[in-house]
């Protein structure tokens, strides 16, 4: 039996107020742009208009001659070291730029007018190299290059699987389903845009207000850029407009606004406005998916054969790790014996792309799903059927060897077939035609180890107000992560949510975390707050004990009382007065408790082996659309969305991430696309890139199904990014289901569908 | 020296006097001069509703609107909008208005940054309803916050918050009047 099951819980469960939520409702919350720190000055950057060019000549002298400049930085005029994952570029350029978001100069002056108009003041003059936007094009020989030290632009990380024997399953198989995807960039588009200050003391220490979500390797990559030791660099986590993986990397705005602060000897803040946010923050990666299935005449998956084919960009950010998480998915979602997986992931001249809420996930859900309802039809079998048919267990072992313990995939779609299936309001109209389609989802649960520790650190101290502050490593990026671990500390001492404090957002307070990544938080951050309040609770029962002149093993607490079990009303201590009995005492003691939880979980190895998490997330998700033949658009009249999430701890807090991650999925499915013409970002507003709007949103119906997960804080998996990852592929599914097309490239514009219509018909009738 | 022209006005209930740039707009004025950081900038083009303020109880764009437009008219910012809740309904402070509330207990804000907006939205949306003693229907509520762009949230408990808040609006007129 689970360790968490008999018991019942006052705060766990419960639908609570967001810690932070009374700030953000009465506008009192202060973001990053609403601060500002003595002596303050703006820094803007100068980017180059030409995508792929050399530098020939950088002259500041009419900017830094206008009134209220303080100072110009360039790749010339101060030390800087290469960053990023693959280390290929600096913050500022130097002698060439290879995309049109590439820094080269900054200013800092006294306002942000000021500074916007001295870098209209700086001239540059490039000499325009010949550039390459299309990744297969890139990869031709006689193709520009964009590295020098990486020849034929393929980035130097190669993703190959093999597991089973592909080529004998496809020989034997009873059919073969293949299809080519191609999905574009899209970009996390937060309301906030992404900002820095920076602010260097006397002594050569740095205060940076950033809105990273990885502190602490954010610290440490800063501090190389900069060439300077990371215990220099002390990291503030100001609130946050938004993330969804945007925070993930270092950027050129971070150590850019240190240069500047550093020449200018005062402290620098720099705010992306709009159209800067769609041109210089991280994308997803776009890319092209060329997937085959083999399977057996009942609908048993045999083989699965992918080649992947991703635009970089002119840098290595995270963008070009998502093939792992591909990977994951198409070795590991739904039972599958024989898995081969490659990829290129290529540079070109467009902006480069990061990381993003789903990570590569997305788009193998995709193309996995769409070949799921593929075969079912060649088959003649139930869509549900062949998905039940092949559907993952507990005690599953993937072909990578990811251990599968709770799992509820195939109760995800049961649950999902139930409310898509309930009678809708509205009448269909006509020329419009209905469709239902089904997408699971496979995602890691229980942390990611993709990094040598996927730990992190907590600590509970408990005062003499009998208040517990919890002290941990993990960020609060919006997704409610201050309120559910604050949940599990008050759960565990036994006193109410009010009287839990939250720190964390200080790298000088707070203990190290890998960052927000991977759904992890919960989990990982989850089990380090409960220890840490495990150890604190111990200790205050043994201080207690002294008191009560009783044995611990005879004590209990709850409603911030610590009582003997056999007289709980008569024989009891408030915590307060624990507390202050060890502050009061020869000698003294404080209460305050630790831990540092870091998963038993293995790395991928170098045959991408491994069981990376210790629990994984399962959901299915179905969409019931409408399409009009005449126009080809597609309206989402309902979303089910079915999660197994170990144990919902905060369901009001589960049903925003999944909410969300829908409208996210959603605009990736339907409207969401930043189009580049030859490296040119065209549609940087709000305006052309397009958000769905609130009556753009369909009726979303959530269930969260509890498996009880006995590695995860009261049972607890992750879920951040799982609303997110299948409802393109669902909505696909029902297009097909609606008008008989397959549309395999994202997104789903009237235009696209309107001439598959069309094709289909032509075809038909010939 | 850039010119300054008079401005006149009364924001969150208070009468301001300013000499202000006629480039300035009505978010800069606020955040900038006034230090009402509450209100948010996000596009700067008045697609995304982040920078909505009530101008005589009307919902508009802060960030494509010039100070010097409103001069002479009623500002609520999300700062105010709890005075003027109260002021309407004789509540006592602090009881916040009752989106505010609907926004808590339904779990509308995540990251926030957009929350200021869409309350003040909904607000005015709300208002202009319980004039005719009213309420919004669900679409009506989806359409009237049409302008205001979320990322995180998907809407859905935002409409919720704001269905809640047109209930409670309409019972408290009625229990009054």
């Amino acid at each position: 039996m689970s360790p968490h099951a008999a018991k019942s819980f006052k705060v766990i469960g419960t639908r609570v107020v967001k810690l932070d939520a009374v700030e953000k409702v009465t506008g009192a919350v202060q973001y990053l742009p609403d601060m500002e720190v003595p002596g303050m000055v703006w820094g803007k950057i100068l980017r180059t208009p030409v995508p792929h060019a050399r530098i020939k000549r950088i002259d500041t002298r009419r900017a830094e001659a206008l009134a209220g400049v303080l100072g110009i930085v360039t790749g010339y005029n101060v030390e800087q070291r290469p960053f990023g994952y693959a280390k290929d570029h600096l913050a500022l350029k130097r002698d060439v730029v290879r995309c049109i978001r590439d820094e080269v100069a900054a200013v800092a002056a006294e306002t942000e007018e000021l500074a916007a108009e001295a870098c209209r003041l700086i001239e540059v003059e490039y000499e325009e190299l010949p550039a390459v936007f299309d990744p297969a094009a890139a990869l031709r020989p006689d193709a520009p290059q964009i590295h020098a030290q990486f020849p034929g632009n393929v980035v130097s990380f190669t993703y190959r699987f093999n597991a089973g024997d592909v080529d004998r399953a496809f020989r034997e198989a009873d059919v073969i389903v293949e299809g080519t995807y191609t999905l574009q960039y899209v970009t996390t588009a937060c309301l906030g845009t992404m900002a820095a200050i920076a602010s260097w003391d006397p002594r050569g220490n740095l205060t940076m207000w950033s809105t990273t979500q990885i502190p602490f390797l954010y610290q440490r990559d800063l501090a190389e850029a900069l060439g300077i030791s990371g215990d220099r660099i002390r990291v503030i986590q100001p609130p946050v407009g938004g993330n969804f993986g945007r925070g993930l990397d270092l950027y050129p705005i971070d150590i850019i606004a240190a240069l500047l602060a550093r020449h200018v000897n005062r402290p620098v803040k720099i705010v992306f406005d709009r159209d800067e946010e769609f041109l210089a923050s991280p994308t997803r990666e776009p890319c092209v998916f060329t997937l085959r299935t083999a399977a057996r005449v009942d609908g048993t998956l045999l083989a699965r054969d992918a080649r992947v084919i991703i635009d970089n960009g002119a840098y290595v950010s995270w963008g070009s790790t998502t093939p792992y998480v591909m990977m994951t998915t198409l070795a590991g979602f739904y039972r599958c014996p024989n898995v081969r997986f490659d990829t290129a992931i290529v540079y070109t001249n467009n902006v480069y792309s990061g990381s993003m809420r789903g990570y590569g996930n997305l788009e193998s859900t995709f193309a996995i799903e769409a070949q799921m309802d593929d075969l079912a039809e060649r088959l003649g079998l139930d869509r549900l059927a062949i998905r039940r048919l092949n559907a993952n267990r507990p005690g599953d072992v993937t072909p990578q060897g990811l251990r599968i313990t709770t799992c509820a995939l195939w109760e995800c779609f049961e649950a999902a077939e139930r409310d898509i299936r309930k009678p809708v309001a509205q009448p269909p109209r006509p020329g419009w035609k209905r469709g239902i389609g089904y997408a699971g989802m496979f995602h890691v649960g229980g942390g990611a180890r993709v990094y040598r520790s996927d730990g992190c650190g907590a600590i509970v101290k408990l005062d003499d107000f009998g208040k517990a502050s919890l002290i941990t490593g993990a960020s609060e990026i919006g997704q409610g992560s201050e309120t559910v671990l604050a949940m599990i500390v008050a759960e565990e001492l036994g006193i109410p949510l009010g009287r839990v404090e939250v720190v964390n957002n200080d790298t000088a307070v707070k203990p190290w975390d890998v960052g927000v990544h991977a759904s992890r938080t919960t989990f990982i951050a989850g089990n380090a707050a409960l220890l840490a309040a495990r150890d604190v609770k111990r200790q205050l029962l043994a201080l207690a004990s002294e008191q009560l002149d009783e044995a611990v093993s005879a004590l209990d607490c709850e409603d911030g009382f610590v009582f003997v079990r056999e007289a709980p009303a008569t024989r009891r201590i408030a915590y307060e007065k624990v507390v202050r009995a060890g502050h009061f005492r020869e000698g003294g003691q404080i209460l305050m408790g630790q831990a540092f939880y870091d998963p038993p979980t293995q790395m991928l190895d170098k045959d991408f082996r491994g069981n990376v998490s210790l629990t994984y997330g399962f959901a299915a998700q179905a969409a019931l659309v409408e399409v009009e033949e005449a126009t080809g658009k597609i309206e989402v009249l309902r979303v089910a969305s079915a999660h197994d999430v170990g144990r919902a701890l905060n369901p009001v807090g589960c049903e925003g991430q999944i909410e969300g991650g829908i409208h996210m999925g959603l605009g990736y499915c339907l409207t969401e696309e930043l189009r580049l013409k030859d490296g040119r970002v065209l549609n940087p507003g709000f305006l052309d890139y397009k958000l769905l709007t609130a009556p753009d949103m369909p009726e979303i119906l959530v269930t969260l199904i509890e498996t009880v997960d006995e590695a995860g804080p009261f049972g607890a998996k992750g879920l951040g990014e799982a609303g997110t990852i299948p409802i393109s592929a669902a909505v696909a599914n029902a297009v097909k289901d609606a008008v008989g097309v397959r549309l395999t490239e994202l997104p789903l514009t009237p235009e696209r569908v309107y001439r598959a219509i069309r094709a289909s018909i032509s075809t038909a009738g010939t | 020296m850039t010119e300054r022209y008079p401005l006149e006005l009364t924001v969150n209930g208070r009468r301001i006097r300013r000499e202000i740039p006629g480039s300035r707009t009505l978010l800069e004025f606020l955040r900038e001069d006034l230090r009402l950081t509450g209100t948010n900038l996000s596009c700067d083009t008045g697609d995304c509703g982040a920078c909505t303020v009530l101008l005589d109880g009307q919902p508009y764009p802060s960030c494509i609107m010039l100070a010097l437009d409103v001069d002479g008219q009623e500002v609520t910012t999300i700062e105010g909008l709890a005075a003027r809740w109260q002021a309407q309904s004789g509540a006592r402070p602090p009881e916040l208005h009752p989106v505010q509330r609907g926004f808590l207990e339904e779990g509308g804000a995540q990251c926030g940054f957009c929350t200021a907006g869409v309350v003040m939205a909904a607000a005015g949306l709300l208002e202009a309803h319980l004039q005719a003693d009213g309420a919004p229907t669900e679409a009506e509520i989806r359409a009237g916050l049409e302008g205001n762009l979320c990322r995180c949230t998907g809407y859905t408990k935002i409409i919720k918050a704001v269905e809640v808040a047109a209930q409670r609006m309409r019972a408290e007129r009625r229990a009054r009047t």
